[in-house]
């Protein structure tokens, strides 16, 4: 595996597990937090991986070698110094992967419009936990591809479901989904063929797209 | 007041995010050209700044908060000024202001002029006053 240089903004909590992680996959890191004291605190005990400094300022950055890094995580709790860190890190140093922490759900949509190419939120992803522990969700979100409009979704076969007693085969589908996993109590999960057929308490992993996931649930529970 | 005159019809409307020293000073010239004003700011207290004959409205809140913004008008505005003590903040609002909600006129503060250097190549329309101040105290000691 080739060893990155990743740098992370922010020596919180995030960045803390974040670097030892990455550091015992043996990628070289570096973290760049404002106070002295976190610091310190930091190189006692990953080494000497940490600068201190303001991680949006151009000096700070340009003496961490930002123009070598091929990826920087801003992981502060502030939703604006972790956008001007990745849009300084991607313009100025050309640096080909910038990934962000938002503390604000909506941040997510608006920080990939702004260039970010990866950006994560806590609470959406707690919401989408959220939405799993509810039985009677019909549809789960499992994964949303990033930059795409497509994702992966759990669906649960009920007792009403038009699916029960059909096979794939007979399933009128979206042609952009594909039903790519099944899973029933006391068997093997496995992949359905077109005779496969649905039964009741299935449940069913499908690749599909924003747009088509409405007419999936229709056809297949109702 | 210079430009008093300007729109007293057409009444553009404006929201200016920060409302300290500059931003309530620029809100109450705006307020008094008649333009209708919008101010937001995240502590009360500084709407102290404005005058009692400012008409326009006084909002507390994030404007780095895209559903704020919505509920300060920012779909319909004609120009946003992002003047807050924090470039960062300022960066944020000027470009959800101008790249998701499309407001046709956005200045933005930066008082890093390094950083304002990037923002502008982006194509964000941003004023340093650290350099303005310098250059201006600069050309002063010229001419003594």
């Amino acid at each position: 595996m080739k060893a990155l240089y990743i740098v992370i903004v922010g020596g919180g909590k995030i960045g803390y597990y974040l670097s030892k992680a990455l550091l015992n996959q043996g990628h070289e890191v570096l973290i760049i937090e404002k106070e002295a004291r976190i610091c310190e605190r930091l190189e006692d005990e990953l080494g000497s991986c940490c600068m201190r400094g303001d991680g949006c300022e151009t000096a700070v950055l340009t003496e961490a070698g930002l123009n070598r890094a091929d990826v920087l995580i801003a992981t502060t709790s502030h939703d604006e110094d972790n956008l001007v860190s990745c849009q300084v890190a991607k313009h100025r140093f050309k640096v080909p992967r910038t990934i962000s922490l938002v503390n604000n759900p909506n941040n997510d949509s608006i920080f990939r419009k702004l260039g970010i190419d990866a950006t994560i939120s806590v609470t959406n992803t707690i919401l989408e936990h959220v939405e799993q522990e509810i039985p009677a969700h019909p549809l789960i979100h499992l994964l949303t591809m990033s930059g795409k409009m497509e994702e992966i979704v759990e669906l649960t076969v009920n007792k009403e479901a038009p699916a029960i007693g059909k096979s794939l085969g007979q399933l009128r589908l979206p042609p952009d989904t594909t039903i790519a996993l099944l899973m029933r109590e006391n068997e093997k999960p496995r992949i359905p063929d077109a005779e496969t057929v649905f039964m009741e308490n299935d449940r069913v992993v499908a690749l599909t797209t924003l747009d088509s996931e409405k007419i999936l649930e229709r056809n297949l529970l109702g | 007041m210079p430009g008093t005159q300007i729109l007293k019809q057409t009444k553009k409307t404006i929201i200016i995010m920060g409302c300290g020293r500059v931003g309530g000073k620029l809100a109450a010239m705006l307020d008094a050209a008649g333009y209708r004003v919008t101010v937001l700011d995240l502590d009360a207290y500084s709407f102290r700044r404005l005058p009692p004959t400012f008409s326009g409205t006084a909002l507390i809140g994030n404007g780095t908060d895209e559903d704020m913004l919505r509920k300060a008008g920012i779909e319909s505005v004609d120009a946003f000024f992002a003047l807050t003590q924090g470039d960062n903040r300022n960066v944020m609002a000027a470009q959800i202001a101008k790249h998701i909600f499309k407001v046709p006129r956005v200045i933005c503060r930066i008082y890093d002029p390094l950083r304002k250097d990037i923002y502008e190549q982006l194509g964000l329309e941003s004023i340093s006053p650290t350099e303005v101040f310098a250059d201006l105290l600069f050309n002063r000691l010229e001419k003594i």
